[in-house]
């Protein structure tokens, strides 16, 4: 990790669409299988406003730019692996059958240590201009 | 119907070892939209010092879940399935999870609230390798909602 790294540096700024087939995607890989990210009769019984992703979903898709800056070369150095991540969920992200959701992820550096080699990036992550992870924190560490 | 309280405290027994496959790995990165090689490519993965893909950070949910499970269909916990909802969720690596990683997960209910008519249950899941080295912690606080 050289001295490049900077607070308020903005490591990844994307936007990913999220269909109803990624959230089966998403339940084969993760084996969650929660009717609420499938079927709509079980989410509206429960009150929601519709399927909604899951969480873990979100909060993956999230990090997977910062894990991919981390292997690239943008990088300040080799080495860098995610040590902590966590992360509030919100919001409910609402996927339409047939649009989807759209889902802005910005990930900034909030600080850096360049004696223990480690800095926190934090996620700001958006559906229909709202947040929906709260306190989305990573702890990124190089060898 | 309402979360058992005495649920507090409760330690499961740790779940069948959970072997990790490179596949896996593979279809949940995929899954979560990574296009890191040391996820997808055994050969860069090598090269960078590991022995295959290396799992992105969320990957350790996957074998969380087996001990949610646990919690979720004990018949006494009072949490009803289609009501859950996850509050938060966090993951503590000592080191990155790897495919051919043996991994044994043990469940800790270290928190049971009620807040207007939802409950919180805060479980922690500690991962430990086949030599029983500690690799991940992942907590996760599960909501159920009440009957609106």
């Amino acid at each position: 990790m050289s001295a490049a790294l900077e607070v308020g540096q903005v490591v990844a700024d994307v936007t990913v669409t999220l269909s109803r087939d990624s959230l089966v995607r998403y339940a084969g890989a993760s084996g969650d299988f929660n009717p609420i990210h499938y079927r709509d009769d079980v989410a509206a019984s429960v009150g929601l406003p519709g399927v909604i992703a899951h969480g873990m979903l979100t909060m993956g898709t999230a990090v997977a730019p910062v894990v991919d800056w981390l292997g690239g070369p943008e990088a300040p150095g080799a080495g860098g692996w995610v040590v902590d991540y966590q992360a509030k969920f919100t919001r409910p992200v609402v996927v339409d059958p047939t649009d989807g959701a759209e889902v802005s992820l910005t990930a900034t550096v909030a600080e850096t240590d360049p004696e223990a080699k480690t800095a926190r990036v934090d996620l700001t992550v958006k559906f229909a201009d709202k947040t929906v992870l709260g306190k989305a924190q990573v702890r990124v560490a190089w060898a | 119907m309402s979360v058992n309280p005495a649920l507090l405290g409760r330690v499961f027994p740790p779940v069948s070892p959970y072997l990790v496959g490179r596949e896996k790995i593979r279809e949940f990165a995929r899954a979560t939209r990574s296009s890191a090689p040391l996820a997808l490519d055994p050969e860069a993965a090598r090269a960078a010092g590991f022995r295959d893909v290396v799992a992105p950070p969320t990957f350790a949910i996957v074998v969380q879940e087996k001990t949610l499970e646990q919690l979720l269909e004990s018949p006494d916990s009072g949490i009803d399935f289609a009501r859950v909802v996850h509050g938060d969720q966090r993951f503590s690596y000592t080191r990155p999870i790897v495919a051919g990683d043996e991994l044994t997960a043990t469940l800790t209910v270290t928190s049971v609230k009620t807040l207007g008519g939802h409950s919180m249950v805060t479980a922690e899941s500690v991962l430990v390798d086949g030599d029983g080295e500690h690799v991940v912690t992942a907590v996760s606080t599960l909501v159920v909602r009440g009957d609106e």
